[in-house]
């Protein structure tokens, strides 16, 4: 095994069952990422995105098959261990922004920090930094329904950076924008992977976004048709 | 997370929602406030009691006659009729820890005055009666030594004999019936201002025991009781050895065998007076905790509430790293938090309830604090109880599902 992957996943496959009948979310899926890759994943609904991307992000664990990531085998970790890994490793950002209602920004953004053991000062100090990496400077003490669509998603992506992720996973993080703001998410995620060399995972089914990513992985049907990557 | 984190956590997501929060705390507030102000009726009642046998003295002994035994078979208390003046005389002759003694007879007769009659209690007792019970009389004179020697027909009659026989009209040196015969009316007896309840001093009429043996009971030679005082609370105990051993020698009682009578004192009896009080208050406590239950329920049913309408809250925790036990100590925190405060406020209103059903009321309150403890503590189990259920329920949330619950 090889250790300079971020990601490994092997013969990787998720099955549901929904009253008798199976589905295959997943079919024997392998891949590796690299630290400080962007990758989009691309495909139609029903194709295995969310599948893939909760199974990445230790949402959930894959029916058969291995999944490392850095090196550690988090398919055979319990409940609680893939808290921590969350909790550690991992920032989500979402379509729908998913902050806390009638809470400031800064308290979104502390969340995480929340549930490791972190004095109040530290916590405080990080968020805000977090804040200002995303352009938020200023607005710390806003609730979150006193700010835009955009602004809104921004503070979405400091709470995914501020306990200083490996990996983030971006879930049509622009599907609820216009373009335009859209375009500046997508910028703040570019310059992450660029200069703090974050690793990002986007999944999208917007073709144009996705060129943003260095790599892209179409997938149908629960397995991989295509793979792209830019020169 | 630390217990003080999320402490502060939950009273955040409470704050967000005042008007719920109290409204699902008050079902806690009510309960425990009904608690705290029925035990306090009932403690109030238990200190009563014992404030009336106080207020008979502490130094009160008595002698009653012991159960009949027959070949192994015991009789009911008092079965025997084996005291005698003389045991009266004797004890106040050779026991030095007794002050006074007072012989007695009791029965109940209907007295008449007029066209009025009373049914009631006549104690026939001895001229000391009034020392020892610690008792004063309001109008006129007590009956002396000479007037039980001489066996004369007057009375001391309670107060409330006299308002219902007399009606506010002198009755000193009036006559009254008393089984046929006329009794000279000579004082009446200071209220003890119990009107009602389990017994009722001043529902009763004194007259010389000696009058009462030859009129009432027919037996000259027998008394029913024995009224001692002891010359201090403190030598209660040395009394109850002098009485015994007189009466050991006098009843002729063989060492090692039973007591044919029985010295008793009033902290006795009052402890068993109040004990029944004590039950008094546990039941009403109990019947009032109903209600702390049904405020459970309420806490329970909002939390569940609750949950269901943040699980988008929780899959967002959990996606940032919460644990099933962060947030089960979460919900169980916002349930306890809710039910402490409610606690607190409920004691609050238990006592300013108390203060006024005495104020209001005939009723003695008072307010301890083992029951404002239990109310407390009772309170807190009750979210630990109700809050469970819900916050378990809450971190068996599926972090996926729960994010895209809508």
């Amino acid at each position: 095994m090889e250790n300079n992957h971020l990601i490994q996943l092997e013969n990787v496959k998720k099955i549901y069952k929904v009253g008798e009948t199976q589905v295959n979310a997943l079919r024997d899926l392998s891949y590796n990422i690299n630290e400080g890759d962007f990758l989009a994943i691309m495909g139609p609904s029903g194709s295995g995105k969310s599948t893939l991307m909760n199974i990445v992000g230790c949402l959930d664990k894959p029916t058969e098959g291995k999944y490392f990531l850095e090196g550690e085998e988090v398919s055979t970790f319990d409940k609680n261990k893939l808290a921590r890994i969350r909790n550690k490793k991992i920032g989500f950002v979402f379509q729908t922004f998913n902050l806390l209602a009638r809470t400031t920004a800064i308290e979104n953004t502390e969340l995480p920090l929340l549930y490791s053991s972190m004095s109040k000062k530290e916590m405080r100090e990080l968020a805000s930094k977090s804040l200002s990496i995303v352009g938020l400077e200023g607005r710390e003490f806003h609730r979150t329904n006193q700010l835009s669509g955009g602004e809104q998603q921004r503070v979405a992506i400091a709470r995914a950076l501020v306990n200083n992720p490996s990996l983030i996973l971006a879930d049509e993080p622009t599907g609820n924008l216009d373009t335009k703001t859209g375009k500046e998410i997508m910028d703040i995620f570019k310059k992450l992977n660029q200069e703090k060399n974050i690793t990002i995972i986007l999944v999208t089914h917007e073709a144009e976004l996705a060129q943003i990513a260095r790599r892209r992985m179409h997938l149908r049907d629960g397995q991989i048709i295509k793979e792209e990557e830019n020169a | 997370m630390n217990i003080w984190r999320t402490i502060r956590v939950s009273l955040r997501a409470l704050s967000r929602n005042k008007m719920r929060s109290f409204l699902t705390a008050l079902g806690i507030i009510i309960g425990v406030g009904a608690v705290i102000a029925t035990i306090s009726i009932g403690q109030g009642a238990k200190r009563e009691v014992e404030k009336r046998f106080e207020s008979m003295g502490t130094n009160l002994l008595f002698v009653r006659p012991g159960s009949h035994s027959y070949r192994g078979r015991h009789g009911g208390g008092g079965t025997y009729q084996n005291l005698t003046p003389d045991d009266a005389k004797a004890i106040a002759e050779k026991a030095d820890a007794v002050k006074y003694i007072s012989p007695s007879v009791s029965a109940r007769a209907q007295v008449i005055y007029g066209n009025k009659n009373w049914n009631t209690s006549i104690y026939g007792v001895g001229d000391k009666y009034p020392e020892i019970r610690n008792w004063e009389v309001d109008e006129g004179i007590f009956f002396d030594e000479y007037m039980v020697r001489a066996g004369q027909k007057v009375c001391v009659l309670g107060s409330e004999v006299n308002e219902n026989l007399f009606e506010g009209a002198d009755p000193i040196g009036q006559l009254i019936r008393l089984k046929k015969l006329p009794f000279r009316v000579i004082g009446i007896l200071q209220s003890r201002g119990e009107s009602g309840g389990w017994f009722n001093r001043d529902d009763m009429i004194t007259i010389p025991y000696t009058t009462a043996q030859k009129r009432l009971i027919g037996r000259i030679d027998r008394i029913q009781s024995i009224d001692i005082s002891a010359v201090s609370a403190a030598k209660t105990v040395e009394a109850t050895k002098q009485i015994e051993e007189i009466l050991r020698i006098r009843h002729k009682i063989a060492p090692g065998a039973e007591d044919d009578f029985y010295v008793g004192n009033m902290s006795e009896i009052a402890k068993g007076a109040a004990e029944s009080r004590e039950i008094m208050t546990i039941l009403l406590g109990a019947i009032a905790s109903v209600s702390l239950l049904v405020g459970g329920i309420g806490i329970m049913n909002i939390m569940l509430v609750s949950v269901t309408e943040r699980i988008r809250e929780i899959g967002i925790r959990m996606s940032v790293g919460a644990r099933e036990k962060d947030i089960l100590l979460q919900f169980l925190a916002e349930a306890i938090v809710l039910s402490i405060l409610g606690g607190f406020l409920g004691i609050c209103l238990g006592i300013v309830g108390s203060k006024l059903i005495s104020r209001f009321t005939e009723l003695q309150t008072l307010v301890s604090m083992g029951s404002v403890a239990l109310a407390f503590l009772f309170a807190g189990s009750i979210g630990v109880f109700f809050g469970f259920y819900p916050a378990r329920k809450a971190s068996k949330l599926d972090p996926i599902e729960a994010l895209r619950y809508e």
